[in-house]
């Protein structure tokens, strides 16, 4: 077993292990971290791939690596609008519950707008 | 080094296990910043070394800060959030899911095709064409060049994204909340000697890109974070969304870049084609211009959708 299979593996452990973080965990923060659990998963699994690929004198296949570094800087990119939507539901309702049991607590009166 | 290799990748699984089950949100953060410096050590073995700078800057630094603060920030909702919780049929199903999608990813993982397909000969064969001697650079910049002109672009719609968030009584204005300046703290003292070290340190990263591990997204991270340290230590504060200037900054990086790529299809015959014996200068022109965008966006990113109204 050589290291690309071993992270490989690691890689596909990490992918479930977010899918089943995105799904139990109620809290929007929680999901978030999940779902970059599954990013960190798929890039690692990409990585692997870029290793077996090794040749004329390159450690890795440079192709998927240089994809794996536009992964990385758009992932944060999409997390950093999944936080401002999180942000922005709190800041309108006090609480960050993606459930459709308990009704949101009432805004405050005095909204940001009418200031 | 197999056992070194195992012993790192059982340590990611476990901390991903910690992160997935970690009660407090604080903690889940906590872990998931020793999860990206993880691996980011797991790039370095890879032979991935511009992945690895790029993993610690963004995946695990940015994207760290940028929860942390998140998490300090919904801390209130915390209790709340705890007495939610998924019935056991959740946990059984998604458990299931899990596991399923880590067999089957095992399995391809474990079926792979030998020889193993690669475009490395390729690459190695062309780099001499590009004049740049890292080969991640000359596929980024040169072979597949339109992926990171429409990552620029993404990034700057991701920032109006995070903007277009704001109610419409601080449109315009700044983000974040006010630093207080605390001349004898330790946090103003560190802002202003870090960052000149911090400045020459992201320009040497950008600058070495061209033929060493290194380039502009990770240079900008840097940039951006000298930045946003002096904001919160309270000597700069965030300029509000609405000066022109930023405007500008925002949008000259991919502009000159598609500047670029037209001059390419009149003088070399393909949009982003370099004509032969340019490649090296439109490539570092491309670069120079890209670097101040993306540290303005990286930094405007991590700071959020404004909170200020910019008279303030």
């Amino acid at each position: 077993m050589n290291d690309a299979t071993i992270f490989g593996l690691c890689a596909a452990a990490l992918v479930g292990l977010g899918v089943y973080g995105l799904i139990v965990n109620p809290q929007p923060l929680r999901k978030i971290l999940a779902f970059n659990i599954v990013g960190g998963g798929v890039f690692l699994l990409l990585g692997a791939i870029a290793r077996r690929g090794a040749g004329a004198g390159f450690g890795g296949d440079p192709v998927p690596q240089a994809l794996l570094i536009t992964g990385i800087v758009v992932a944060f990119s999409a997390t950093a609008l999944a936080v401002a939507l999180l942000l922005r539901l709190h800041d309108e309702t006090g609480s960050v519950t993606l459930s459709s049991d308990v009704p949101p607590p009432p805004a405050p009166a005095a909204d940001v707008d009418a200031a | 080094m197999m056992a070194a290799d195992s012993g790192v990748a059982l340590l990611i699984v476990a901390l991903a296990v910690g992160i997935t089950v970690a009660r407090s949100t604080f903690a889940a953060v906590a872990g998931f910043l020793a999860y990206g410096l993880l691996l980011t050590l797991v790039w370095v073995r890879l032979h991935g070394v511009d992945v690895a700078l790029t993993e610690a800057a963004i995946g695990g630094g940015l994207t760290g800060a940028l929860l942390i603060g998140a998490a300090a920030r919904l801390r209130n909702t915390e209790a709340a959030a705890r007495a939610e919780r998924s019935g056991r049929v959740v946990h059984i199903a998604a458990a299931l899911a899990g596991v399923a999608v880590t067999a089957v990813l095992a399995v391809c993982v474990l079926t792979l095709p030998v020889p193993a397909p690669s475009l490395a000969r390729e690459v190695a064969a062309n780099l001499a064409a590009t004049e740049v001697g890292n080969p991640i650079t000359g596929v980024l910049l040169a072979f597949r060049a339109m992926d990171t002109l429409l990552e620029a672009i993404v990034l700057l719609f991701a920032l109006i994204g995070v903007w277009s968030v704001a109610p419409d009584g601080v449109w315009g204005g700044r983000p974040g909340p006010q630093h207080l300046y605390d001349p004898d703290g330790i946090l103003a003292y560190i802002a202003r000697v870090l960052p000149p070290i911090g400045i020459i340190i992201g320009m040497y990263v950008f600058w070495i890109g061209a033929d060493q591990p290194g380039g502009k997204f990770q240079g900008a991270t840097i940039l951006a974070a000298m930045w946003l340290l002096t904001v919160m230590a309270g000597l700069t504060d965030m300029p509000p969304i609405s000066r022109r200037w930023l405007r500008i900054g925002l949008v000259a990086g991919p502009l000159a870049f598609i500047a670029i790529g037209l001059y390419g299809a009149v003088a070399a015959g393909a949009f982003l084609a370099y004509p032969h014996g340019f490649a090296k200068p439109l490539i570092v022109a491309i670069e120079l211009a890209l670097m101040p965008t993306l540290a303005l966006v990286l930094a405007l990113m991590l700071a959020g959708a404004p909170q200020r109204s910019a008279l303030r």
